[in-house]
């Protein structure tokens, strides 16, 4: 049968961001994928030429502005391990607690626009008003409700009184609840399950080989998390990593959903360890010469900095391998083959963060 | 058969301006600003009550809300867009990256503002600008709208 | 780092390559680094069970490098972001975009993460040191 060569994107009603995929159908089934990037390439990395290191943290929050913290969380882990400095233990509590709350935020956004790459809009809706509350956290706490900007290299810049801590600690219970009410809305569902088990299939020796990252390779069975590391203060808090084995695009989103829950237990865990103290260190001088490698597990997955300085205060290289360019190249390998009215649910399911990928 | 002419290019500029239709174009922002956009759409702000909805086709939008910094290539994507929407069309740069480059100003592969490309406006300040500012943006742009809908005959090609 | 750091040269690079990948190593990154006017450096960056480990090329601008995408087909991504940004040539990728990834035609021939080499005569010919088929294949990409 003849090909079809079929371009989606980059401006597409179910791509939040632009990317383009030329699709080469036969029929109605996928033989093959180009992508093409580059519509929101910036080239911030190049930026560390013309800011001195405690500045690029406000260039790395804008990475990505979904997992702005976490970028940032990472970039100042590197810099304070090649300083020699650590962070107070107060400070390490206080970014676990705001990196899971964007992990929080991250997931049920991606809840919602997975339901919407299949056409469940009310269950969009739904989770995006629970999304709310968790960006009314951000913003009484932090002053913004998204690029929340509270890392600074040797520690945070905000700290919680206990009023506050108490006030997270009720709002979270009501998105627990709220969460376990759409539980079944969404995993019980017997059309939900027709349009994603099944669909995209990894098998964790596939994940492996293609280096994916985060919910992709957890669905996939392999318990692989950086929070294993045990950065910031996770070291000390109980932690198993959520995994799922079949591997397709319904295990991703079981995958997602249970971290939900899983990251309201840890910021409970971390509110009830939290010690008093400094949220911040003194940091004088530049990072010194020699490199340093910093990994953080993101809402999306491992999130990757390489940073190399020379003993001043500009670095001199500083590499970003974001968790969506880690399984760009395993979401090409398992569209061919479907049809070509999963593609949405399939792309989706890796949650796809193209101004992370390209930077 | 001129008065239904009339009487129906009235009703049409008048609806337009009541229930805009947007289209997003995320030329290269860091996110930040796009969900803060949809989030004007979904539950809490809640535009959508007022028919003001989300479409993905440029063809059927009536604003043109841009997020982000213009690169050389989605430079032309944004310039094709804004060729195939209707007149008249209102175009509203959403957060200080759309502005004039914001913190990536000096990136290499950066133009700067959206108004390199094409007209803007309205300019919505912020990183990210905050859904009520977008809110207040689009309402700021209606205003606009309204004084180039042409209510007469033989102007509004909807 | 640098002690889970493994240099190689060009000809072992797939063959140590291969050796992680046996061994169960996942590939996590590729990194190039510029160290002067002459050479880039090339890091690939492996992980098994939460260790690392690198192996470090350095290559002659304008050289070409073999794609490591044979054995790691992920590589592809990053090996074609660095053909974009570093002016680096990888032979045998699996995904080629001609150095089209990233940039459009209008930055054709310049090299923006390169900062020892300045822009327009002198990196026109360290590109065009080793080959010209940086400039030849972008010439049938545009
Ligand atoms: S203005 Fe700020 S938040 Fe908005 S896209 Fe630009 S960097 Fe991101």
């Amino acid at each position: 049968m003849k090909s079809t060569v079929i371009p989606i994107g980059p401006q597409h009603p179910v791509l939040p961001e632009p990317v383009h995929l030329k699709l080469t159908v036969v029929d109605e089934v996928i033989t093959d994928v180009v992508p093409s990037l580059g519509f929101v390439h910036r080239g911030l990395e190049m930026l560390v030429d013309s800011r001195d290191y405690h500045q690029v943290v406000q260039i790395v929050e804008r990475v990505c502005g979904i997992c702005s913290m976490m970028h940032a969380m990472c970039y100042c882990q590197g810099i304070e391990e090649m300083m020699g400095i650590e962070a107070p233990p107060r400070a390490k509590y206080l970014r676990v607690i705001w990196s899971e709350l964007h992990r929080m935020h991250s997931h049920l956004l991606w809840l919602g626009l997975f339901a919407d790459s299949f056409g469940f809009e009310s269950l969009f809706m739904q989770f995006w008003r629970i999304r709310e509350k968790v960006l009314d956290i951000h913003e009484a706490t932090t002053g913004n409700r998204v690029i929340v900007s509270v890392n600074k290299i040797g520690g945070v810049g905000k700290d919680l009184d206990d009023d506050q801590i108490e006030w997270i600690l009720s709002e979270l219970k009501n998105i627990k609840r709220e969460v376990r009410r759409l539980g079944p809305t969404l995993l019980d569902d017997y059309t939900v399950k027709k349009r994603t088990v099944g669909r995209g299939v990894l098998t964790s020796q596939q994940a492996i080989d293609l280096g994916t990252v985060g919910p992709t390779l957890r669905a996939s069975g392999v318990a692989r998390d950086m929070r294993q590391l045990g950065y910031a203060a996770l070291g000390e808090l109980d932690f198993e990593p959520v995994i799922e084995e079949a591997g397709d695009s319904w295990a991703r989103c079981k995958v997602r959903f249970k971290e939900v829950l899983a990251s309201i237990d840890m910021i409970r865990q971390a509110a009830g360890k939290i010690p008093a103290g400094d949220i911040a260190v003194r940091v004088k001088g530049a990072p010194p010469e020699g490199e340093a490698i910093s990994r953080v597990e993101q809402p999306r997955g491992e999130v990757f900095y390489y940073i190399k300085s020379k003993g001043q205060k500009k670095l001199e290289r500083l590499r970003i391998r974001t968790p969506t360019f880690a399984n760009l190249p395993a979401l090409l390998s398992i569209l061919p083959g479907l049809y070509l009215s999963d593609v949405p649910v399939v792309v989706l399911s890796i949650d796809p963060c193209i101004s992370c990928t390209e930077r | 058969m001129k008065w239904f002419a009339q009487m129906y290019s009235r009703f049409a500029a008048r609806s337009r301006i009541k229930s805009p239709w947007l289209l997003h174009f995320d030329c290269g922002s860091c996110n930040g600003c796009d969900i803060e956009l949809l989030a004007c759409l979904t539950p809490v702000y809640d535009v959508e009550r007022f028919g003001i909805i989300n479409v993905g086709n440029p063809m059927h939008a009536d604003i043109l809300i841009v997020t982000g910094t213009v690169n050389p290539r989605n430079a032309k994507v944004l310039q094709n867009l804004y060729d195939q929407m209707p007149e008249p069309r209102i175009v509203v740069a959403v957060g200080s990256c759309g502005l004039s480059g914001g913190i990536f100003r000096d990136a290499y592969n950066v133009l700067g503002g959206v108004d390199r490309v094409i007209p803007v406006d309205v300019y919505v300040p912020g990183c990210p600008a905050k859904p009520e500012a977008i809110i207040d943006g689009v309402v700021r742009a209606l205003e606009k709208k309204k004084a180039r809908v042409p209510t007469e005959s033989g102007g509004a090609k909807a | 780092m640098k002690a889970q750091s493994l240099f190689v040269n060009m000809d072992q690079l797939l063959g140590e390559a291969a050796k992680l990948q046996v061994e169960g190593y996942r590939y996590v990154a590729l990194t190039a680094v510029e160290i002067d006017g002459q050479t880039v450096e090339l890091i690939y960056h492996f992980d098994l069970n939460l260790g690392m480990r690198h192996l470090r090329l350095s290559v002659q601008k304008g050289t070409r490098v073999p794609s490591i995408t044979p054995v790691y087909l992920a590589a592809f991504l990053a090996e074609n972001e660095i053909q974009d940004l570093f002016g680096v040539v990888f032979s045998g990728l699996a995904v080629d975009f001609k150095g089209t990834l990233y940039t459009e035609n209008e930055m054709r021939g310049r090299v923006p993460f390169c900062r020892y080499t300045v822009v327009g005569s002198e990196k026109g010919e360290a590109a065009g040191q080793g080959d010209n088929s940086r400039e030849d294949s972008s010439g049938e990409a545009s």
